[in-house]
């Protein structure tokens, strides 16, 4: 079956494409940084953050609006998170309501801080599909590597990537030789087809597991990784991490300045 | 001839108690092809798994006139070249070419030789240009050449297949024997696609239950209708 790329967009060119995986790694982590560490009523500061990703989006000319519709799929999960903070945050009362038998009361403070959680988080959303969508998985996990993450780590990660789309493969050809034979029945008994469906899966994941394991010690794989070293790090690089990090710097000294 | 492979009195059980193999001897020599047939769950992707000291048992396993055990583990899977029957368990990294490096890699071969490694191996199987494709995005017939590839370039002196044809279209499959024929390498190939036997092997041990039934010359074999139908390789025979 044909699946869509976890990593659309990171064949083509651009500055942002060819700078090293690792210079974008960690300026990605600074930039959020930065971003998170910003006292909440700084808009000036949050606007030049924003112009900033916006920029750097345009210049990787990855398509907006990809950005835009990738970024709006994670937000709901942020809103759900933030929601309740205008309830709970002490301070001036912005609007009282009785609900049934309850009476909730929301607050400017609280508002503010939701607002800004929400600014936040897409702000940094935005810099990770930028860094996401302008390098390659695989590149992803060398930069991950070359800078001292844990070996076994970017392992997992790397067979996530590769066995990710094989496992929704395998849910989709399941659910269908389901479908294909359920006529109706109760709730109860879809519930229960369901819990052997994913007992299945489990099995079968674990099955496979084992096999890739042989696989690997079929070509030496003795619990040691190794790697190559292909990666270079090159003057665009240079340039790019210490501009970055020069706006970022002043954005926090105007910042402490106002 | 120089005998590449030998198995004297090999015998294996599954830990759940099932025997899969019961006292096999065979001998491979070298530059032959031969095939291992059988039905489903007769034991010879098992007795695949003992060629290069995966599993190991009762009995003794020699590659190229040393027996494997625990210390040369390495060199014999240098060695034997092991294919597995599904590409997807056999390539499991996000590149072509971190997936045909694996081996050379783990064999200690400098940068520079693994990179002429891949290129040679990718040469041989055809699929020069796909170093940086991931592999769930391949057909099954460019995974499986992808799925040898990442044998080959570790220089084995033995090819050893499970199931080659599997899941393949007849143009798929055709082409991949074609590959295989041009291949001038030991090859173990076991599988029940008796086209693929005839048009490759001229060897052939016919394995049931954990038994070896037969050993002879593939036309031998192919023409013994009676012996066939027993072991599940063609159609059951009306008794007359």
């Amino acid at each position: 079956m044909k699946h869509s790329f976890l990593d659309q967009y990171s064949d083509r060119d651009s500055i942002i494409h060819r700078l090293d995986p690792r210079t974008k790694l960690i300026t990605t982590l600074f930039f959020i940084l930065a971003v998170v560490l910003m006292p909440p009523d700084r808009w000036q500061a949050f606007a030049l953050y924003f112009f900033l990703v916006a920029t750097l989006i345009l210049l990787s000319r990855v398509p907006a609006l990809y950005v835009l519709k990738r970024s709006l799929v994670i937000m709901p999960f942020v809103v759900l998170i933030a929601i309740f903070i205008p309830f709970f945050k002490e301070g001036e009362v912005a609007g009282s309501y009785n609900i049934w038998l309850w009476q909730v009361s929301v607050t400017y403070s609280g508002l503010q801080v939701f607002w800004n959680i929400l600014a936040k988080a897409w702000l940094s959303i935005l810099s990770l599909i930028l860094l996401t969508s302008t390098t390659k998985f695989s590149n992803l996990l060398k930069g991950l590597e070359k800078i001292r993450l844990p070996r076994v780590m970017t392992m997992i990660l790397s067979f996530m990537y590769r066995y990710l789309f094989v496992l929704v493969d395998e849910v989709m050809r399941m659910r269908q030789a389901r479908d294909s034979r359920n006529f109706g029945g109760g709730r109860l008994w879809q519930i229960r087809t369901i819990g052997n469906m994913i007992g299945t899966l489990f099995i079968r994941s674990y099955e496979r597991g084992e096999r890739v394991y042989a696989a690997m010690m079929a070509r030496g794989f003795d619990g040691q990784t190794r790697t190559l070293e292909s990666l270079n790090f090159r003057q665009l690089d240079a340039f790019f991490g210490i501009s970055l990090g020069l706006v970022l710097i002043l954005a926090m000294v105007l910042n402490l300045w106002y | 001839m120089e005998e590449i492979i030998r198995v004297d009195n090999l015998s294996f059980c599954y830990p759940d108690g099932r025997q899969a193999l019961t006292d096999v001897n065979l001998t491979i020599y070298r530059g032959e092809t031969v095939a291992l047939i059988g039905p489903n769950g007769a034991g010879k992707s098992t007795l695949l798994l003992h060629l290069n000291g995966i599993l190991h048992s009762d009995g003794v396993v020699k590659v190229l006139g040393r027996s494997v055990d625990d210390k040369n583990l390495r060199w014999v899977r240098s060695k034997v070249g092991l294919v597995f029957q599904n590409p997807d368990d056999q390539l499991f990294s996000p590149t072509v070419f971190d997936d045909v490096a694996f081996g050379p890699i783990n064999m200690g071969y400098s940068e520079a030789e693994v990179r002429e490694l891949v290129t040679r191996a990718l040469d041989w199987v055809g699929m020069r240009g796909y170093e940086q494709r991931s592999p769930h995005h391949l057909s099954v017939g460019e995974k499986k050449r992808i799925a040898i590839a990442t044998v080959l370039s570790m220089n084995p002196e033995i090819l050893v297949i499970d199931e080659p044809t599997s899941n393949l279209d007849p143009g798929s499959k055709w082409s991949l024997i074609e590959l295989l024929r041009g291949l001038a390498i030991t090859k173990i190939i076991a599988s029940h696609d008796l086209e693929l036997v005839q048009a490759l092997c001229q060897r052939a041990i016919v394995i049931d239950r954990g038994v070896v039934i037969a050993d002879g010359a593939t036309s031998h074999i192919l023409a013994d209708k009676r012996l066939l139908s027993t072991h599940g390789l063609a159609p059951a025979q009306k008794i007359e």
